[in-house]
């Protein structure tokens, strides 16, 4: 194998910008190496989530990533793990890249208090340092992203925030509350649509008078990038932070992407799209297997390298499945707790009059 | 001395923004104009852009912002030109602000303060004239306070400041421009009145009435008028509507044994409604010697014309009335 290969990247669309991304760029074999590690640690850690939910250990609204892994791994690798990011419901994927365990991200699916949030969060609440979350109100954490990036430009840290959305979000007044504000005052937030073609089962062309969205931020500069490349994704994002960190202000990054599974696991996402649709996405433009390939033929790595990866990331999901299962639930007392912060003991009431819990600070 | 809630207000704010370089004030005409109620006169001429930000007329996009600098460690003032336009925006003040610190199992917590005039105004109608208190107190993760005097204004919109959490100062629109006598005490930099706690604005041995806000000052106008009869009442200035303080209230019903309760709000699943069912499951209930009732805004939107404002609003003979009424005589 080789240490680093050169690869072309993906055709990029513009909107009030020059033709500023590079047509090429190196990656290494580390580099690469990595990526498939964490996409492939992602799709196997949602098909996990999936089957979890079929057996009723997972509750609730559980929204999988598959498909658009590479949009996660490819914008961490173009930015510091002390950039701030934000994102909507669809949650597992960054919540791992963020630098929670799989374990930790699966025992809050199953509501333990080895959970990433003691199981207060569930599938759509998991946060981290510069994480701030998912968000389950459909484009409330964009304004929310846009804040946090006030407060970097406040404070005079050299830091980004990432703020993901979805196709459907976009549609949201909020957003272009955000979007107005944050050139008005040069924020330095990417805000980032992920295009997956389906508002639940709505697709783009359905509820979008311009499906551009990538222009939808009108004075914003922004970009469309191939989000099934994950080198696409991360030399468009590179250039973009350099162009934040220089405070020249917002970009909009429109990442077409594709979710394989339903909008959530209540939906067989059959309805609104057909199953040829789906297979044929996940034939001929999977990430993973671009990503593979592009190694392969790069000879970066081995067949046999990738599989020991693939057996790897099989044991760690296996072991995290385990452990989400075995993990205590959380002890009832926690029902009142963290309620306020930096709070002395005080009572709260249950469901009754004859019901009382003291409420303390616990922190997982 | 003598101080203006408004002058109270800007007093609190001027201070705290000179004492945190974390906490900065962003609104609608809050920096060039001056406020649109005034309070915010002068800072931004003291403090300059970085700390006092004007934002266009996008509550819910200011309000999602201001949330989410609180989240990444600032201390936003965030001002309502009225509360009436933070429904526009009351989904990032319940959903992101009241309840991300539970969410997170205590990882990320919301130092915010969203501040403005609430309740009835004088001739404006029924979209700009409404209490806010039974809305925000409801939720769980939120502090809600609602000053009545200066030096309850000064020490409330401190305390919140500092709070580590989302607070929601309700301030009475009709009452910036009132002034109230300052004790030295309150003139201190660091006078702070704590969240959660009633205050007894006048002991009395014969009823109590319980009220926030604007109808503080109608309660006592209503003691005084009743004092002449020889009517005794004990008035409870709330201060705080989240967490509000049962225990004040069920000590001075073990006192009087009756109670009103007066606001400014709609009676249904009011202020006044909590407490009634409070004290009914509280020892107090057993010191009761007639039923409490309820003197509240009218059920109906609020009109424009004088006289049907006027009706729709307690007024000082609604709560004499009431007050009679429950003594039986």
């Amino acid at each position: 194998t080789v240490e680093q290969a050169e690869f072309d990247l993906q055709p990029y669309e513009y909107h009030k910008l020059d033709d500023v991304f590079p047509k090429k760029t190196i990656a290494t074999r580390d580099e690469m190496l990595h990526y498939y590690r964490q996409m492939q640690t992602i799709r196997k850690m949602e098909d996990a989530a999936s089957v979890m939910y079929r057996e009723k250990t997972i509750r609730g609204f559980c929204h999988l990533y598959n498909g658009q892994e590479a949009c996660a791994v490819g914008i961490e690798a173009a930015i510091r793990r002390d950039d701030e990011v934000i994102t909507a419901y669809r949650a597992h994927g960054w919540t791992f890249t963020r630098g929670v365990s799989v374990k930790n991200v699966l025992a809050e699916l199953t509501g333990r208090s080895t959970g990433a949030a003691q199981g207060k969060g569930g599938s759509m609440h998991m946060y981290k340092k510069n994480f701030y979350g998912g968000n389950g109100i459909v484009g409330a954490q964009v304004p929310l992203g846009a804040g946090i990036a006030l407060a970097i430009k406040y404070k005079g840290e050299d830091k980004v925030c990432i703020t993901l959305y979805g196709d459907g979000a976009a549609n949201q007044g909020q957003v272009f509350e955000a979007y107005n504000m944050a050139k008005l005052w040069d924020l330095p937030i990417l805000f980032v649509c992920e295009n997956n073609d389906y508002a639940m089962g709505t697709s783009t062309g359905r509820s979008a008078a311009s499906t551009e969205f990538f222009t939808r931020g009108d004075y914003v500069p922004g970009f469309k990038v191939n989000g099934m490349d994950v080198l696409s994704v991360r030399e468009a994002t590179r250039w973009a932070a350099d162009y934040m960190r220089s405070g020249k202000g917002p970009l909009l990054m429109e990442l077409k992407t594709y979710r394989y599974f339903g909008h959530s696991m209540s939906d067989p996402g059959t309805s609104y799209r057909g199953r040829d649709e789906v297979q044929s996405v996940r034939k001929l433009k999977d990430p993973i297997q671009a990503c593979k390939i592009n190694m392969l033929e790069a000879n970066l790595a081995t067949e046999e390298e990738l599989k020991a990866i693939d057996t790897e990331v099989k044991k760690e999901i296996a072991e995290a499945v385990t452990f989400a299962k075995e993990s205590p639930v959380p002890k009832l007392e926690e029902l009142y707790n963290n309620v306020y912060s930096d709070e002395p003991p005080f009572q709260v009431r249950g469901c009754d009059a004859f019901t009382y819990g003291i409420s303390r600070q616990s922190k997982a | 001395s003598m101080m203006t809630v408004r002058d109270a207000l800007n007093s609190a704010m001027d201070e705290e923004i000179a004492r945190d370089d974390r906490v900065f004030l962003i609104g609608e005409e809050v920096a060039e104009y001056d406020g649109a109620y005034k309070i915010t006169r002068g800072l931004w001429k003291k403090f300059g852009d970085r700390r006092i930000m004007d934002t266009p007329i996008t509550e819910m996009g200011f309000a999602g912002i201001a949330v989410g600098a609180a989240m990444a460690g600032l201390k936003p003032i965030c001002e309502f030109m009225t509360f009436n336009f933070s429904m526009q925006a009351i989904d990032q003040v319940i959903n992101s602000a009241a309840k991300t610190f539970y969410m997170s199992s205590g990882e990320v917590p919301v130092p915010i303060v969203f501040r403005g005039p609430n309740g009835a105004s004088a001739g404006v109608a029924a979209q700009h004239s409404q209490c806010f208190g039974a809305w925000y107190s409801h939720c769980p993760g939120l502090k809600v306070v609602s000053p009545y005097s200066s030096e309850d204004a000064r020490g409330l919109l401190k305390a919140a400041i500092r709070d580590p959490n989302p607070v929601v100062v309700l301030e009475s629109e009709l009452m910036y421009g009132t002034a109230f006598p300052l004790s030295e005490e309150a003139k201190d930099v660091d006078f702070l009145i704590p969240i959660g706690k009633a205050k007894i604005e006048q002991q009395g041995k014969h009823i109590t009435l319980v009220a926030h806000s604007k109808m503080v000052g109608l309660s006592l106008d209503a003691a005084k008028a009743l004092a002449e009869e020889g009517i005794e009442c004990e008035v409870i200035n709330l201060l705080s509507l989240r967490p509000l303080d049962t225990e004040c209230i069920i000590n001075s019903v073990k006192k009087t044994n009756h109670l009103i309760t007066a606001e400014g709000g709609w009676p249904q699943s009011g202020i006044g409604a909590e407490i009634c069912a409070r004290i009914m499951e509280s020892e107090a209930f057993d010191y009761l010697d007639a039923p409490v009732t309820r003197v509240t805004g009218a059920d109906v939107p609020m009109p424009y014309a004088a006289l049907l404002e006027e009706n729709a609003l307690p007024q000082v003979h609604n709560i004499v009335a009431a007050v009679k009424k429950t003594l039986n005589v």
